[in-house]
């Protein structure tokens, strides 16, 4: 047991502040105990969302000492006793209050997504779809995202320079990794992929990697996979050459 | 610094994070700078980048800094034989001004395809353009964020000079071999190790390169297609991601190895180290 300090965002998108808190820690508490500890003992008005407590659902993201993070997975003892302990609501989405934010924003893109189109062809004599497991491990890479929006947040396109109007975000750049390299797929996202989901805004610098709490390697897998596709079609006069000699009938 | 709703700290190299996030920027950019300043001043130096203890014949180390040789300049302390010139000897029409040193002739080469590579973009826009210079901390606010789509589309070239570095890798495995005689004898110096090590790691790097990772299969949507057996292209594929994995690590390794190897050389052939070999001159 020891009493740790704690600061928590109270307000909503237009006014609020830091509040400070004071809790008595026990042994294997995470950051949403804290939290649900305060909102009973301390302030039962705090607005928080969380729902599975075990890291799947995707709801409770948060940044911790200004770092984006799950706040069911986020154990206190990865902090030193003496430190204050900040928690914020995402910064890239508008607050709805305290730590909630509205990351509606989000299913909005999901929407634009042309959807898994597979060839009818490719069933087999009794009528079922069969792939083989090489060929979908990179997809079910992908299919871990619990949607939890933390790449999302920390995406410097989308998070400083607001660019929502020209880019999708790493969330749905691996969508579309997943659908473009699936192999029963036929639909073609590449030039969308480009021109309206916003690859070449994307500058790789990984931030979306780096805080993914299902280690989804988005930007080596998903990200640079999609934009070697678009190097493909559209920056690369060699291969437009290969292209043109040996097109498919 | 301006505080948000949400209590978020805003403005250029605002922050709430409380942990050192500087340190990485600025190991990464400091260490590639020593690089650069190195690189430039042996580049510049146009001598001692040959040793061959004196001895004509097939054999000797060649710094991998001034490797091709395209032209070679006679008369100079520490320069290779003509016979290992593609083109002879340095042309006259060359201007006064520029530096007659061989290794201006082929350096783009090289830094071209590293500049572009996936993983150095990652670095120096993180360490020197602050875009962002690290998670979740401001960089340099920008009316209009372009990314990648407009000065900097060039970097879709990337594919190109990865054919010329995997030229570079058949060259420099070349001067290993090359490194393995000496007046045609054949024998093994820390010399002949350390080029040896070289194209090896330099190999590292280019064989697990995003653009040789979508060559090899990652441009495909099925491996097993159309017969359920899986491609020599897959297998390919998974090699390429295996070293891609760790891209990074090639990345360093393979550019702080090419730097030792010339200063090593250098050292030797200006007489300041001694070379064991099983040579004995
Ligand atoms: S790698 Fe691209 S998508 Fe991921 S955070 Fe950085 S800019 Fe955003
Ligand atoms: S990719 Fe990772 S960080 Fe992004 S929403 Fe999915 S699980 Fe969260
Ligand atoms: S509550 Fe479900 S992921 Fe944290
Ligand atoms: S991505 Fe790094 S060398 Fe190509």
């Amino acid at each position: 047991m020891s009493l740790r300090n704690f600061q928590i965002y109270r307000g909503d998108g237009t006014v609020g502040e830091m509040k400070s808190y004071q809790l008595e820690i026990e042994k294997g508490m995470v950051v949403l105990d804290v939290i649900h500890r305060i909102q009973a003992e301390q302030a039962g008005d705090l607005a928080v969302r969380w729902n599975c407590k075990a890291g799947k659902c995707g709801s409770c993201s948060v940044e911790i000492n200004g770092k984006p993070k799950l706040s069911c997975m986020t154990r206190m003892n990865e902090y030193a006793e003496d430190e204050t302990i900040s928690i914020r609501p995402l910064k890239a989405f508008p607050i709805m209050r305290d730590l909630v934010a509205d990351v509606s924003w989000n299913y909005e893109q999901n929407k634009r997504i042309t959807p898994f189109k597979p060839d009818p062809s490719s069933k087999n004599e009794s009528g079922d779809y069969v792939m083989m497991q090489e060929d979908i491990d990179r997809v079910q890479e992908f299919r871990k995202c619990i949607e939890c929006y933390l790449c999302q947040n920390v995406c410097h396109v989308l998070r400083d320079h607001e660019r929502k109007d020209a880019f999708v975000g790493p969330r749905f750049m691996i969508r579309l990794a997943g659908l473009e390299m699936h192999p029963l797929d036929m639909q073609d996202r590449i030039p969308d992929v480009k021109n309206s989901y916003g690859s070449g805004m994307c500058n790789i610098t990984r931030c979306c990697t780096d805080v993914c709490p299902e280690h989804i390697q988005i930007t080596d897998n998903g990200i640079i996979p999609m934009k070697e596709r678009v190097v493909d079609r559209y920056y690369d006069p060699v291969m437009k050459l290969i292209g043109l000699i040996f097109r498919r009938k | 610094m301006t505080e948000i709703p949400g209590g978020h700290h805003s403005g250029f190299l605002q922050s709430n994070r409380a942990d050192k996030w500087w340190i990485e920027p600025l190991w990464t950019g400091l260490g590639f700078l020593a690089f650069v300043v190195y690189t430039t001043w042996a580049m510049f130096q146009g001598d001692h980048y040959w040793w061959s203890a004196g001895q004509g014949g097939f054999g000797g180390y060649l710094s991998p800094f001034y490797s091709p040789l395209i032209f070679i300049k006679q008369g100079v302390a520490g320069a290779a034989p003509m016979d290992h010139a593609w083109f002879g000897s340095w042309p006259g029409w060359w201007p006064k001004l520029i530096p007659a040193t061989p290794a201006i002739l082929i350096l783009a080469g090289p830094l071209s395809f590293r500049m572009t590579c996936y993983y150095y973009r990652k670095f120096y826009y993180r360490a020197y353009f602050m875009s962002p210079p690290a998670c979740a901390v401001e960089g340099i606010s920008q009316k209009k964020y372009k990314g990648e789509t407009l000065l900097l589309v060039f970097q879709n070239l990337h594919r190109y000079t990865l054919y010329i570095a995997l030229g570079f890798v058949a060259i420099l495995s070349y001067d290993g071999i090359l490194s393995l005689f000496r007046n045609g004898e054949f024998g093994i110096g820390v010399g002949s190790l350390i080029l040896i090590i070289n194209p090896i790691l330099l190999a590292g790097y280019v064989f697990g390169c995003h653009a040789f990772r979508h060559i090899t299969g990652g441009n495909q949507d099925c491996f097993t297609c159309p017969n359920g057996k899986t491609s020599v292209r897959y297998k390919m594929w998974k090699g390429v991601s295996r070293l891609n994995a760790r891209h990074m690590f090639w990345a360093w390794i393979s550019m702080i190895w090419v730097a030792f190897a010339d200063i090593y050389i250098r050292m030797v052939s200006s007489g300041k180290w001694i070379d064991y070999s099983t040579w004995g001159y």
